[in-house]
């Protein structure tokens, strides 16, 4: 557990990215294999299925601490991180100054996945001994496991760069060994950082290649006849694999979702052996999409229904051709990738080819973006013709030029703290427009501020608040703010009776007086324009 | 098991109701600042008035302009360059009586800084204690703070919740310490942000127990490092950055600036640097990442949560007044325990957050 927290601290205590692949690489080198794979596990993003509620642990640490609610909650707000929250409170307790130190791997196996099946009384008891002789660092990394919220801060290709070169392999391969799911076991750290190249979980996908938002026009990007242009489908990102008769199909968020698409699952069980596909989940019917939400009503459902089976019915509409005949073609150009795509598509109406769309000219394509919203689709994807299929989110040969987003004018209603980084300011708001007299709460949103804004924003919400709900602020309803967002839904769970898809600030209206702001009005009409 | 948060004299002991409840409050807050009617003369003022007793030189205590001016007579060169050099200013020893009017006051150490005070006001037998900013940890670089029995104590509340708590401060100096060692081994400057006005003269205090190694430091500090040195303070010695000549290679130098010289062009000639900010929010990890700063050491030149509770305690207040800071929680929390306590409003900022 030390260790860990040497390395939490390593990697808390620097901006920079090669100090934290230093800390990185010191430590799986000199980690155990079992506890590297738990320190793997964390580092990717994954969390520990819930041990026992947050509320025990608040209730434990006031009964030790003798915080009354109504303070622990003010601690809460402006710390913004119960774990962090817990640790700094219990500092206060009498440590022995030669704490008893166990490997991650025994605390997790031995001490921590054990107290699920514990009663609360029990719980208790275990977590409350470790609280009293843990110190700071360790306990405050105790809480975030409890809590199943450690996160390091590190993005996975800095880890996935670490473990490469602790492997002496590139990273690609690292890369691919970590999709899909696996288990922390010293097994799978030692397969992982193995060089043994031939291994393979038939189901594992391919890391994916994300394209990066076109800010520039078109032209810059030269002449037309050297891109692919496809429309930019609004679905599930995925990865179907047909490998050892088997069928996989991976969302972009690595979760395996093969059991919700049945019709999907089926049609790729024709394709041939060794085959791995990128491509877009779509609710489609008679070769056109149907809208995200019906999309939704298949990923929200618990049992599928032949309901709505039949009436969302799925398709994965292709995009790229990752693998063909066990071969990894990912190096391959574009073209070539695509010439294969074209034949081996052919006659698989649940499978489609993702369509080029034609034009002579960058102007003529612009004209066509304008159809974007009729045909329930983003705007349009731009793929360099002798493009590799790359990882991650690399600039300059994939990119996507959406259509202009909607827009409204709303007034700040509310102010929440953020998390994180943000915990000490108030960073997430909920926005209101008309509604005859009265401000309907419509949508919540924070990104798009800077960070000068939002400290400015900060400030003023402090000195304007009106009243506090606990964290909550509600503040005069003064400030204009111009929303985006890509989409809006009829919604019978908000009072306003709609919803919007990807709500963000644009700008901050502060030439806008809270009478200049839109209408719910307006809004319910551009739903019906729109559906 | 006994709880931390709790301290056992806190319990209903100040319950007993305020002897003076008859009398008008011998302070109370004007547009002008604290106001002590009977001596006429006001504490920490915010605007300009005939009369100023002042707790201690930081801006928001010490504003220029009013006719006069009376303070500790170990704080008379800060508050000569914070007023300017012009103003009436008058000082006292800690601990010697002065009659005003128709009260007697009297100032004594509040460890905060410098000629820091906590200003004794008394009449017809109630005493006033205006606390201005203070903490109970020792500093090298100031008197230490005296508990003084009264009847009201203002207080600061600056850190007034549970979650602030302070390590020694030789062990944060150790810290610091070690950091400008591992930045030194590997060539880089190490750049540490503090207040210019204690906290900066604080850390080179601490350090030259440590270390004889010079620091630089950013012109806002250097003026004050010197009023230090002429009060007798033992300091790391300084070198002023600007005076350095062109060229001049700052790798594995400390240097300590005010938080205001982050990101500034000033930085420029620091080369490759970490930066650390020394301060009581540092104990909060979000406020230190928010920031951008490589390391946070954690040393306030405030009481922590616990050193308030027992301030409190220690004066045997029977009431309470909360200035600034978390001033409803630890007036809540006080009046919990059954201690006469309030909130305050005035505009002090006590460790301001950047």
């Amino acid at each position: 557990m030390r260790r860990l927290a040497d390395l939490y601290e390593a990697l808390d205590q620097t901006t920079s990215t090669n100090a934290k692949v230093e800390a990185l690489v010191r430590y799986f080198k000199e980690a155990p294999p079992e506890d590297a794979a738990w320190a793997l596990y964390f580092l990717t993003g994954q969390k520990l299925k819930r041990l026992l509620t947050t509320k025990l642990l608040v209730g434990w640490t006031q009964e030790l601490t003798g915080i009354p609610d109504w303070l622990f909650a003010e601690v809460y707000a402006s710390v913004g991180d119960l774990a962090e929250v817990i640790a700094l409170l219990l500092d206060g307790l009498e440590r022995p100054a030669e704490p008893e130190e166990l490997p991650l791997s025994v605390w997790l196996e031995q001490r921590l996945l054990p107290l699920r099946d514990l009663d609360a009384v029990e719980q208790r008891e275990r977590v409350v001994s470790w609280w009293k002789v843990m110190p700071r660092r360790e306990l405050f990394l105790l809480n975030k496991m409890l809590t199943g919220e450690l996160r390091v801060g590190v993005s996975a290709t800095l880890v996935i760069r670490a473990v490469a070169q602790v492997a002496g392999l590139p990273p690609p391969s690292v890369a691919h060994r970590l999709m899909g799911t696996w288990k922390p076991t010293p097994a799978f750290f030692k397969q992982l950082v193995s060089p043994d190249v031939s291994d393979g979980d038939r189901s594992r996908p391919y890391p994916f290649y994300l394209a990066s938002p076109l800010e520039q026009p078109p032209e810059s990007l030269g002449e037309l006849k050297d891109w692919l242009v496809e429309w930019k489908w609004d679905g599930i990102r995925g990865q179907l694999i047909r490998r050892q008769g088997g069928v996989y199909l991976w969302s972009r968020g690595e979760e395996l979702i093969t059991e919700r698409f049945p019709e999907i699952t089926e049609a790729a069980a024709a394709l041939p052996e060794g085959t791995v596909l990128d491509g877009e989940v779509l609710a489609y019917e008679n070769g056109r999409p149907l809208p995200f939400a019906q999309l939704q009503r298949r990923i929200g459902r618990q049992k599928l229904t032949p309901k709505v089976l039949a009436e969302a019915p799925a398709a994965f509409i292709v995009y790229d051709l990752l693998e063909l005949e066990g071969k990894d073609l990912r190096e391959r150009p574009l073209r070539e990738r695509r010439a294969k795509l074209e034949a081996l598509l052919k006659d698989r109406p649940r499978v489609p080819l993702s369509p080029a769309v034609k034009a002579e000219s960058w102007d003529e394509l612009a004209k066509l973006r304008d159809q974007a919203r009729e045909r329930n689709v983003e705007g349009f994807m731009i793929k360099r013709l002798d493009s590799a299929y790359l990882t991650g989110r690399k600039r300059g040969d994939w990119w996507k030029w959406k259509i202009d987003p909607f827009t409204v004018d709303a007034v700040l209603l509310y102010a929440h703290p953020g998390h994180g980084r943000r915990s000490s300011l108030y960073t997430d708001y909920t926005f209101a427009v008309w509604n005859g007299q009265e401000l309907q709460p419509v949508t919540k949103a924070y990104s798009g501020l800077t960070d000068e804004e939002i400290a400015r924003l900060d400030r003023w919400i402090r000195a304007h608040t009106k009243e506090k709900y606990g964290p909550v602020r509600s503040v005069e309803p003064e400030q204009v703010f111009e929303l985006h967002f890509e989409g809006i839904q009829a919604s019978p769970r908000h009072k306003s009776g709609v919803a919007l898809r990807f709500p963000r600030i644009a700008r901050w209206r502060t030439d806008k007086k809270p009478q200049d702001a839109d209408t719910l009005d307006s809004l319910k009409e551009l739903l019906h324009a729109v559906h | 098991m006994a709880s931390i948060g709790t301290p056992r004299y806190l319990n209903g002991a100040l319950s007993a109701s305020y002897p003076f409840q008859d009398r008008p409050p011998l302070i109370t807050v004007t547009p002008q600042g604290l106001y002590c009617a009977p001596g006429d003369f006001h504490i920490d003022p915010w605007h300009p008035v005939e009369r100023a007793l002042i707790t201690h030189a930081h801006g928001d205590h010490a504003r220029g302009g009013s006719r006069r001016y009376l303070g500790a007579r170990t704080g008379e060169g800060l508050l000569h360059r914070r007023l300017g050099a012009d103003s009436a200013i008058d000082t006292l020893p800690y601990g010697e009586r002065l009659r005003i009017n128709d009260v007697t006051v009297s100032f004594h150490p509040a460890g905060h800084v410098l000629g820091s005070a906590q200003i004794r006001i008394e009449h017809q037998g109630e005493v006033w204690v205006v606390s201005g900013d203070y903490k109970r940890a020792p500093d090298p670089t100031c008197e230490p703070f005296e508990v003084v029995r009264c009847n009201t104590f203002i207080t600061e509340a600056t850190f007034g919740l549970p979650i602030y708590r302070w390590d020694d401060t030789r062990l944060v100096a150790e810290d610091i310490l070690r950091w400008w060692d591992a930045n030194r081994a590997v060539g880089r400057s190490a750049v540490l942000f503090c207040y210019a006005l204690g906290k900066a003269q604080r850390i080179l205090a601490e350090l030259a127990r440590l270390t004889d190694r010079p620091a630089y430091v950013h012109g806002a500090l250097n003026s004050l490092v010197a009023v230090y040195r002429e009060a007798g303070v033992k300091m790391l010695p300084t070198q002023l950055v600007s005076e350095v000549e062109k060229g001049t290679s700052f790798a594995g130098a400390l240097v300590l600036a005010p938080p205001s010289a982050g990101g500034s062009t000033w930085m420029r000639r620091f080369g490759e640097h970490e930066t650390g900010f020394a301060s009581g929010w540092m104990r909060v990890r979000g406020n230190r990442r928010r920031r951008g700063f490589d390391r946070g050491f954690v040393l306030s030149d405030h009481a922590d949560w616990p050193d308030l509770l027992r301030t409190v305690a220690d004066t045997r207040a029977e009431r309470v007044l909360v200035t600034h800071g978390y001033t409803d929680p630890l007036a809540h929390y006080l009046r919990d325990k059954g201690v006469d306590a309030a909130p305050l409003a005035t505009p002090f900022e006590g460790e301001a957050e950047d």
